[in-house]
């Protein structure tokens, strides 16, 4: 009956019409937080009693050797793992452990992979189309028609992510370099509040590098997107990082600005001892 | 609307011309050319053309999940029996007690069997409404049955591709039983009419021709508005990064459940409208071997094209009526050739040659009219 009522009021939109926000609670500070997060593969402990909180509009760095847990921490943050116990929280209201990888996509988390993936066939254009937010379901999908408002949202997508000459190349064409800014382009048009980013700059020239970290740097912000960025690349993250965490063996090494992490001795012992070694042979 | 934008498309109105073009030249040769003329088309043909048709059909529904969602299904065949049998199974209750025991009810084979009455699952097949819904229905919920568990456990590749051959395989050895009350063995035949028409006149052969004919163009611009809409682009975009769809916050499985279920309900369909023409319908239309049959018809004219998987159907289909009449023994080896000539010289089938000269002319074409901009040809649909 209430629902008939409903359809009779004109002050309002209805229900269903309204595009889902993000209802994301940050309120308190953190937009992502881990507690005491442990998992295990076949014995083998990936990820170890981890602690993590990403602060709103923070651009984060995370870095470590093979095998410290970093992708699996991704996994886990996009709801691919489960972990055997701990917490995690997105914001102070939507406990991520009990979300699907779809629902967690939907609540505002993007995750760009290690290896570029777009969709190979499609153009730029199409690959950033699929990407917007919008009704996912079946038959909204299907008579879906491109509106005005979807249209300026991907060419100002396109323009951050320099490639609007080719928005009609399909993107099998694309360089590698290319292939990740588009690829970072398909997060952005689902208006993420939260960007997980790994090892975006493997295999880019140093020109693309110095795009991807003038883009990486300007979609950071207050009331933009949180950014977490996993990379090897020292240089590259002593150039974009604020903050950096060193992650070893599944937990938290250390935490602090990049010259107080470089400086740790325990990190130089696991990580950067390691490369500094390899660099002098 | 949706369903009116592959109108848009000057492929599909170029398909659309030819196909009505060759069914209209079809007609006009049965009926007013006298027989005995060298451009008569006797009936005998109508028919046989009527059956690429369906088969035409069939290739165009495993070309939508093949092409389109990357699903090989190597049990397309069920789906297009269990259309077929629909069919059949009304045209066995038309028979009336014009068959040879005489029973006013029960098919022959029941009789011959000492059954007493009809199993539930044949009741309302004397009613066309109800077994024409059957037609799709019954293709549509094995396909939703079946697709719901595979996908959902993300059974894809060559898993699949077996389950689905294990599929086909278990429905023959089911309907090769007496018991199941399908006439076993011999399945459906002597069918006499079909909606009051008499099935050996020859103005209801060329009807059920035209018919397919109208079927193929439906289920062929249905199939590319499928294509051209948004959710023709999640169906690619399952087909060559399953994963990063799911990311991007689409249910990849009811995708590929609702292509799928769509898919088999237009091979029931074609499987509707072969059974009348060629007057019966076994287990062996179920037969692994004619499923892995259909994809090489679509891997011949060329994947992800749609007409491509028309041109392969009717092709081979052709040579093998050609083939099996000249040298029988020889075909399985014509069929192995082509399929490698093709594999090795023309990956992307025989469509592909076409639209590589084509884009090449229009390339060209470009070049001369407004200097060098080569963007690929494709605009955005919106």
């Amino acid at each position: 009956m209430s629902f008939i009522k409903s359809l009779a009021d004109r002050e309002r939109v209805f229900d269903f019409l309204v595009p889902a926000q993000s209802p994301v609670d940050v309120r308190h500070g953190p937009i992502l937080y881990l507690e005491d997060v442990s998992v295990s593969f076949d014995g083998f402990k990936a990820i170890d009693d981890l602690n993590l909180t990403i602060d709103d509009g923070e651009l984060r760095c995370i870095i470590g050797p093979n095998g410290a847990g970093k992708t699996t921490m991704m996994d886990i943050i996009t709801g691919k793992t489960r972990p055997d116990s701990g917490s995690v929280w997105f914001g102070s209201r939507h406990d991520l452990l009990t979300l699907n990888e779809p629902e967690i996509a939907s609540l505002g988390i993007g995750r760009k992979f290690q290896k570029p993936t777009v969709f190979e066939a499609l153009t730029v254009f199409e690959n950033l189309e699929l990407a917007m937010a919008a009704d996912k379901r079946i038959l909204p999908t299907l008579t879906a028609r491109l509106t005005g408002e979807g249209r300026d949202r991907i060419e100002e997508v396109l323009d951050t992510i320099g490639l609007v000459e080719l928005r009609h190349a399909s993107a099998g064409i694309l360089s590698h370099g290319q292939k990740q800014w588009l690829e970072i382009g398909m997060l952005l048009m689902q208006r993420p509040r939260l960007l997980l980013v790994d090892e975006p700059v493997a295999g880019m020239t140093e020109q693309e590098m110095e795009r991807t970290a003038e883009l990486l740097t300007g979609l950071a912000g207050k009331g933009k997107q949180s950014v977490v960025v996993v990379e090897h690349d020292m240089g590259f993250v002593r150039s974009i990082a604020r903050t950096v965490t060193v992650l070893h063996q599944g937990s938290v090494l250390a935490e602090g600005s990049m010259d107080r992490v470089s400086s740790d001795p325990k990190v130089i012992e696991v990580y950067l001892g390691a490369e500094a070694e390899e660099e002098v042979a | 609307m949706w369903l009116t934008r592959p109108f848009n498309e000057r492929s599909t109105r170029l398909f659309l011309g030819i196909l009505l073009a060759a069914l209209a030249l079809v007609t006009v040769l049965n009926l007013a050319v006298p027989a005995g003329h060298p451009l008569h088309v006797s009936t005998y043909t109508v028919t046989l053309l009527g059956k690429y048709l369906s088969y035409a059909l069939l290739a165009v529904a495993v070309d939508l999940v093949w092409g389109y969602l990357g699903i090989l299904s190597l049990g397309h065949g069920a789906f297009f029996a269990l259309g077929g049998y629909a069919m059949g199974m009304y045209l066995m209750r038309q028979i009336g007690d014009r068959g040879t025991y005489g029973d006013p009810v029960l098919p022959d084979f029941m009789v011959f069997l000492d059954w007493d009455s009809l199993p539930w699952y044949w009741l309302g097949f004397d009613m066309p409404g109800i077994a024409f819904l059957m037609v799709l229905l019954a293709p549509g919920l094995l396909a939703l049955v079946f697709g719901f568990l595979a996908f959902r456990s993300r059974v894809t590749g060559v898993y699949l591709s077996i389950i689905t051959q294990a599929m086909t395989f278990a429905l023959m050895l089911a309907f090769f039983r007496n018991e199941m009350g399908f006439g076993g063995n011999n399945g459906l035949t002597d069918f006499r009419e079909l909606l009051g028409f008499d099935l050996r006149s020859d103005a209801t052969r060329l009807g059920l021709f035209l018919a397919t004919g109208i079927a193929l163009a439906l289920g062929y611009v249905l199939c590319r508005a499928i294509v051209a809409s948004k959710l023709g682009r999640v169906s690619v975009a399952c087909r060559d990064a399953e994963a990063r769809t799911r990311f991007l916050g689409y249910r990849v499985e009811r995708f590929q459940l609702f292509v799928f279920v769509v898919s088999a309900m237009l091979a029931g369909l074609a499987g509707a409208l072969y059974v009348p023409q060629v007057g019966i319908i076994n287990p062996s239309e179920f037969s692994p071997i004619f499923s892995i049959e259909v994809v090489l018809w679509v891997a011949l004219g060329g994947r992800a094209t749609l007409y491509g998987a028309v041109i392969g159907a009717l092709l081979v289909n052709y040579a093998k009526t050609v083939f099996t009449g000249v040298m029988p023994d020889a075909w399985l080896f014509a069929l192995g050739g082509m399929f490698v000539l093709v594999t090795v010289f023309l990956p992307k089938g025989i469509a592909g040659l076409l639209t590589y000269r084509f884009q090449n002319q229009r390339l060209t074409h470009r070049r001369e009219g407004e200097g060098a901009t080569t963007t690929t040809g494709r605009g955005v649909s919106a």
